[in-house]
């Protein structure tokens, strides 16, 4: 079985090749295999398969990844839609 | 430790303290340059497999908690490998359980009893929850090197390089699953590419149908609840008649829509058309739906095609809803998505099931 996949061109995951030194630690955090270290540089080369978790932003040590990650739970969600700072899953 | 992102420290954060031995798994004490801290040991308990057991079907699973601090597994030494885990008890107690014949250190950070990557993603299993339970441990004098080896779903909670700076330990990001550590620690702290995906196979999806049903129920019953009572009330004949009799149908679409949306869309999900939760939901319960009421023989019954359409909108809608509830347990879906299908889906499924409340009223009133 392939690797599942959710919607296409929706997430909100970018990288700024220009900031990135090539560590390669969002490759490592990543459960998705979404990054891969090319020419010294991070590059996307699953993007649609990313989760929003915000390992690889967490772990970038010069802040050249964003996303605006979060619990994408059900009730999460509707706290935020109705603007409550309620209980989550 | 005080960090930019910090919010508030909590009293006592970071003062030196162990965890308590009288604990029922604790099977004793190992010495170490800091004192006596708690042993514990690979083989779980029948209370611990219980315990296990309960919060499967989500019974007690807010206070499934161990005590936060460091541990020793066997008998370690001031050389011996540090594994970082949540104070959830279920975590916990695999992973001693994973790790039977080998002697390392276990440092338990305050997750307020929610597993690792839940928890990474509220931030309890946090950069700065982190760097208080190592220096509250006294870490740097328990073991002589400075390596910490960290589940790989820890990171979204937690700035690897952040740690290195502050507390001089390097973070290991270990293998997304647990089963892998032995591997892992015999290759030289080396995770292969398969052990860094997260996959969301048929069986990590069964154990989680329990508690998708317990829940399933915790919404539903109150639903049937209200069927059963306004058959009573409406429907023909005596209360406790009409109510079995016509608050049957919509009871059984009900539970219909909370074994499509609970059971059978997480164990068939990668096989159900659709990428949309909702939309996978909603089609089992199109399936389960037919097979239920033919079953049941209620379909052959001299019901009105009202009728039977407001029991359809009624599952069609749970089935939805839990459906795209499961979102939150899978591992693959984003914020985003999520956001983007619920506001999609709602209005279809509030919708659908005050059409289908309304229909079936109608129906019993003028059955």
């Amino acid at each position: 079985m392939s690797e599942l996949c959710y919607f296409e061109d929706v997430v909100s995951l970018e990288c700024d090749r220009d900031k990135c030194i090539g560590c390669g630690m969002c490759a490592v955090v990543c459960p998705h295999g979404v990054f891969t270290v090319e020419d010294k540089k991070a590059l996307m080369i699953a993007r649609n398969l990313c989760m929003e978790c915000g390992a690889c932003m967490q772990n970038c040590p010069v802040g050249a990844i964003t996303v605006e990650a979060g619990e994408g739970c059900v009730r999460a969600i509707i706290n935020e839609l109705l603007g409550i700072d309620g209980p989550c899953c | 430790m005080i960090l930019p992102m910090a919010k508030e420290v909590p009293a006592g954060a970071g003062s030196f303290r162990l965890p308590s031995a009288d604990q029922c798994f604790v099977l004793g004490t190992v010495r170490s340059k800091v004192g006596q801290v708690p042993r514990v040991g690979s083989t779980l308990s029948r209370k611990d497999l219980r315990g296990h057991f309960l919060v499967r079907w989500n019974i007690g699973r807010d206070c499934f908690t161990v005590e936060p601090g460091l541990y020793a597994l066997g008998d370690p030494t001031v050389d011996s490998p540090v594994l970082v885990t949540a104070n959830y008890k279920l975590t916990f107690d695999l992973l001693r359980r994973t790790l039977l014949g080998r002697n390392v250190w276990i440092l338990v950070l305050d997750t307020k009893g929610i597993n690792v990557w839940c928890a990474a993603g509220k931030g309890t299993f946090g950069t700065e929850e982190m760097l208080d339970r190592i220096q509250a441990s006294r870490l740097d004098e328990v073991v002589s090197h400075r390596q910490l080896i960290v589940p790989q779903l820890g990171a979204p909670g937690l700035a690897a390089f952040e740690i290195k700076k502050h507390a001089g330990f390097s973070v290991i990001y270990g293998p997304v699953m647990m089963e892998d550590l032995p591997e892992f620690l015999d290759n030289g702290y080396q995770a292969s590419a398969k052990m860094r995906i997260k996959n969301f196979p048929f069986k990590e999806r069964l154990v989680l149908i329990p508690v998708e049903l317990m829940q399933g129920l915790q919404q539903g019953l109150p639903l049937i609840a209200f069927f059963m009572l306004l058959a009573g009330i409406v429907g023909d004949g005596p209360f406790v008649q009409a109510a079995l009799t016509q608050g049957r149908p919509p009871s059984l679409a009900v539970v219909a829509g909370i074994a499509a949306g609970n059971v059978i869309t997480p164990l068939l999900l990668p096989w159900i058309p659709g990428r949309a939760f909702s939309i996978k939901g909603a089609i089992s319960g199109l399936v389960i739906f037919f097979i239920v009421f033919a079953a049941s023989g209620i379909w052959a019954m001299d019901f009105s095609w009202p009728a039977r359409l407001s029991w359809l909108l009624i599952t069609l809608s749970i089935a939805s809803w839990f459906g795209m509830a499961f979102t939150g347990a899978s591992t693959f879906t984003s914020l985003n998505g999520v956001r983007k299908e619920m506001l999609r889906a709602m209005p279809a499924q509030f919708t659908g099931i005050v059409a289908g409340i309304i229909l079936w009223i109608v129906s019993v009133w003028s059955g």
